[in-house]
């Protein structure tokens, strides 16, 4: 198992939030090195369930994702990265609040599906996954999706009133 | 039917809005619509009222402790026809002129914008506008927004307000 170094996450207004992840080879070492290493930041980081390359500057399609324990939680996955995810099933959409290492002073409304599949390759030995979660996993796998895709929570908050200034840090 | 437009703004304290409702309610005035919000820490409010006359809300309203009032009598204003319901996100770093660029380009669409909202967060500035649009402007919109967007240096989405509430 690769060891993996904390590394600091960028904050919006950043370019590299703003774009359009690149596809990887989820054997090349750096990947794997960078998969490992967003597992480390994410277990540093207070209350994080899911961290994107794109947050620590890395413009492509790998996060890591870990809602295990949390409230709102039905099936968990436990801790896994994936590369170049895409969601393939999406259903029983809800609104819930969400906020992001990335924007740490706002949170927000957004809709997502209560029920995805994703299709990804995982880190390593590259190999297919096809991954079937609801809840709260479900939304985490979302922001994080959108995340590669150059896309902020703040790009799918319902309206005008529905962002919030943070008050607790969580 | 006359009523009556009154904005209230000033330094942040508990109290406001129960002095303000209590001081109208004495002049019997009735609160329609009203929205108030904090704006870094300012307290405002935008009221509809009926029922009272400009001298009476005015008096009524001028003791109230750090508090700007303005009263003033208008039409009743139906609200405009709507079109089709959009939301429009802005994020970027902050400069001078965002909001201005962007509504213009809403405006120039025929696009009128029922609801906004703006924040700076360190140097983040967002905007989120909820707009009505003609009929089949979207697509041009969008494009119009992408352009603005670029020159701005900000992120633009543009897409269909969902009709479910929160």
């Amino acid at each position: 198992m690769t060891e993996g170094q904390v590394r600091p996450v960028v904050t919006a207004p950043a370019a590299v939030l703003s774009t359009v992840g690149a596809e990887v080879d989820p054997t090349d070492p750096a990947i794997v090195q960078l998969a490992a290493d967003l597992v480390a930041t994410m277990r540093v980081s207070p209350g994080c369930v899911g961290l994107a390359a794109p947050q620590v500057g890395v413009g492509v399609q790998v996060f890591a994702v870990d809602v295990t324990g949390h409230p709102k939680a039905a099936t968990t996955h436990g801790t896994f990265v994936l590369c170049n995810a895409k969601i393939v099933e999406a259903s029983r959409w809800k609104a819930g609040r969400e906020g992001c290492m990335s924007v740490p002073d706002l949170t927000g409304d957004v809709k997502r599906a209560g029920r995805v599949v994703v299709e990804a390759v995982a880190p390593g030995s590259g190999d297919r996954v096809s991954l079937t979660t609801d809840a709260f996993e479900a939304r985490a796998l979302q922001h994080e999706i959108d995340h590669c895709a150059g896309k902020l929570f703040l790009d799918r908050v319902a309206g005008a009133h529905a962002i919030y200034q943070r008050k607790v840090y969580l | 039917m006359h009523e009556l437009a009154i904005t209230v703004i000033g330094p942040d304290r508990p109290g406001i809005v129960a002095d303000v409702a209590e001081a109208l309610a004495g002049v019997g005035a009735n609160l329609t619509d009203s929205t108030m919000t904090r704006l870094r820490g300012h307290f405002a409010m935008t009221l509809i009222c009926t029922g009272a006359g400009v001298e009476a809300a005015s008096l009524a309203l001028e003791p109230l402790d750090g508090v700007t009032t303005t009263v003033r009598e208008v039409d009743h204003a139906d609200a405009a026809a709507g079109g089709e319901p959009w939301v429009v996100s802005v994020h970027g770093a902050d400069r001078l002129g965002i909001v201005a660029a962007v509504t213009r380009v809403v405006a120039a669409e025929g696009g009128n914008i029922t609801d906004l909202s703006t924040r700076l967060a360190g140097s983040l500035y967002v905007l989120i506008a909820e707009v009505d649009l003609p009929p089949g402007v979207s697509d041009e919109l969008a494009e119009q927004l992408a352009v603005a967007g670029a020159e701005l240096g900000v992120e633009v989405t543009l897409r269909r307000a969902e009709s479910e509430m929160l």
